[in-house]
């Protein structure tokens, strides 16, 4: 089992980045791999059990079921159901915390996987420094602009 | 109803540093301004749960609180209040760090659960919000930022776990060569990984085997830049998980195998750490643990000398040569020496050497043959200058053990030369001798006692600093030391 574990800190409230990243949906207006997403068989987004269909911007498609989502805790859980990266029993989690003093939040952006031996460190870095890294950096762009 | 305070914030320090000083129990009156002073009552560590802090603020309240819980792989620390001159009922709080990892930064998270007298409740949350913990994150920022949480760890406090780097220097190759490549810089160590102890180091042991290693006869063993040093003695300054057979402050030795102990603090596995006995030294164990195990296997499992051995050594009133004398003497051997000087001779002599052959070229077969008829077993660490007379001085049947080339890469020995006499030839490597712990041990024990009960002498212990260890080779190097050699740290 491989753990990937990535955090940051947003400078705007938990519930300012939660309402940007809550929709399973609407990961192409926030992160900057994914092409497209749609749910499918027409399920709400928020509906926990729901599918969604992605390609990145390089083409590859990405199938992942949200397993959780909590509005209380600022967090969504979700594992992949198909994807090019040779992952096996991903599951990943993405929770928001607020920080009380000052108007920011801490980000926490983890999963947990298996792939074939000694592809370890090359996914670890794909995961950890692409996908999620990633992901935090578009964050703490969009909010530092506004 | 139960009231709920929770309070977080960023600390720019690693997460090891902050969570080096949440976790001991009893940090809170060296870094929180609203705390006077603090003790654990019955002397227990603050680091036991279970264990009781009593203090008072400065505003003359006096709190007992209980550490419930304490978890250093999530960073989580849990406790409660067991009696207070402040309301708070039922208070249980927990402290949570995790790790920013995009800018090595800490997310502190406190919070608690308490009940309050009627129509308090409002007061008390603000007091434990701002008050405690608010102020308490500003308090610790300012304990780091002042670096106080570095200058813990005095001799009166017991040494607590410190996860973090300590500083160290260490003694650096960069290039193979002369003395004159060895150079001291500052250096950090990080935390020991499970199955490893820190170990502040006292005396480190020099060895002629450093110098091969300097010179880049062995680049696989030391590749660039490297730090040399296969033993040293010390203190332990905290394990890693899983170790159990040393604790924080136990006095500690250990030999190799890999080369690194030119430093003042190492890490190194615990399956190599030997607790030393009150009356070892930490100088005597470094200079003496290598070789004194070296002599053990030499006299005992090897060249088995016994009453009557006839035992040529060479570098006689060198560190091994002396133990060596010394030890062969006390089992009965005939032990004739080489030194380089009149004055090695005579330290040679006092420790057990019968017959000493002054020679700075390399020429004694004959002087062996004519005091005892040729040599049984030869103790030899001279290498290549001395191979022709090796052989004319070994007597019938004679075992020659080649444990050192101070002169030069020995040329292979074929086995026509070992014929005419029925010779034997061995080129053991202390390693395969300690292969077990149990050897290490049973070993590092009889050494211990052939010291103490005077089957072995001390030798002479040469002390260097640290940072003088280019002089320490230089002088090893041209033959002006006696006895065994440390640097100091």
């Amino acid at each position: 089992m491989v753990r990937v574990y990535v955090s940051s800190v947003v400078d705007t409230s938990a519930d300012n980045v939660w309402s940007r990243i809550r929709d399973f949906n609407a990961l192409p207006q926030w992160h900057p791999t994914i092409a497209d997403s749609r749910i499918e068989n027409s399920d709400a987004s928020d509906r926990v059990g729901c599918i969604r269909h992605m390609h990145t911007r390089d083409g590859g498609m990405i199938r992942e079921r949200l397993l959780a989502l909590s509005d209380y805790d600022y967090q969504c859980v979700y594992e992949i159901i198909e994807s090019p990266m040779g992952v096996a029993n991903y599951i990943a989690t993405l929770k928001l915390t607020p920080i009380t003093d000052g108007q920011r939040c801490f980000a926490e952006w983890s999963a947990e996987f298996d792939c074939a031996e000694g592809r370890e460190r090359e996914l670890t870095e794909l995961i950890g420094n692409g996908v999620f890294q990633g992901g935090m950096d578009a964050l703490k762009r969009h909010f530092a602009r506004r | 109803m139960l009231q709920r305070v929770a309070r977080s914030t960023i600390v720019d320090a690693p997460l090891e540093r902050v969570w080096a000083v949440l976790r001991e129990f009893n940090s809170h009156d060296q870094w929180h301004d609203v705390v006077d002073t603090s003790r654990i009552e019955r002397n227990e560590r603050g680091d036991q749960v279970g264990c009781i802090r009593a203090f008072s603020l400065k505003d003359g309240n006096r709190i007992r609180e209980q550490l419930l819980a304490l978890d250093d792989r999530t960073f989580k620390s849990t406790y409660c209040i067991l009696d207070a001159t402040v309301p708070l009922q039922r208070y249980v709080a927990t402290i949570t760090l995790k790790r920013v990892t995009d800018s090595n930064r800490t997310f502190w998270h406190w919070e608690s659960t308490f009940a309050t007298p009627p129509g308090m409740e409002r007061e008390l949350c603000d007091m434990v919000a701002t008050q405690v913990y608010e102020a308490g994150f500003e308090n610790l920022r300012k304990h780091l930022r002042r670096g106080n949480d570095l200058r813990q760890g005095t001799a009166e406090s017991p040494a607590m776990p410190t996860a973090m780097a300590v500083a160290s220097r260490r003694v650096v190759l960069k290039s193979y060569g002369a003395p004159s490549v060895l150079r001291a810089e500052n250096d950090e160590v990080a935390a020991p990984k499970a199955g490893e102890v820190r170990v502040r180091q006292r005396a480190i042991g020099v060895n002629f085997f450093d110098i091969y290693l300097r010179r880049g006869w062995m680049p696989d063993l030391l590749p660039l830049p490297g730090v040399l040093g296969m033993e040293a003695a010390g203190t332990v300054l905290d394990v890693g998980a899983g170790v159990h057979a040393v604790m924080p402050g136990d006095r500690v030795a250990y030999i190799g195998p890999t080369p690194g102990a030119y430093c003042s603090v190492r890490s190194v596995p615990a399956d190599q750490v030997l607790r030393l006995p009150a009356a070892v030294e930490d100088d005597v164990a470094a200079a003496l643990l290598l070789k004194g195990i070296t002599a053990d296997y030499l006299l005992r499992d090897l060249g088995r000398v016994t009453r009557g051995t006839r035992l040529l050594v060479h570098a006689a009133a060198g560190g091994l040569g002396l133990l060596v004398c010394s030890w062969a003497k006390s089992l009965g051997a005939e032990v004739i020496g080489t030194v380089s000087s009149p004055e090695k001779a005579r330290v040679a002599r006092e420790y057990g050497c019968d017959k000493v052959i002054v020679t700075t070229n390399y020429q004694f077969a004959s002087e062996v043959q004519n005091m005892c008829g040729g040599a049984d077993v030869l103790i030899d660490g001279l290498g290549d200058a001395a191979r022709d007379e090796n052989f004319a001085a070994l007597a019938r049947r004679g075992h020659w053990i080649s444990v050192g080339q101070a002169t030069g890469a020995l040329k292979p020995v074929a086995t026509s030369d070992l014929v005419a006499k029925s010779l034997t030839f061995s080129r053991p490597v202390v390693f395969d001798y300690i292969a077990t712990r149990a050897e290490l041990v049973t070993r590092a024990e009889r050494l211990w006692t052939a010291l103490s009960d005077g089957t072995v002498r001390k030798p002479p212990i040469e002390r260097y600093a640290l940072e003088s260890a280019e002089l320490a080779h230089e002088r090893l190097e041209q033959r002006l030391t006696t006895g065994a050699l440390v640097l100091t740290a």
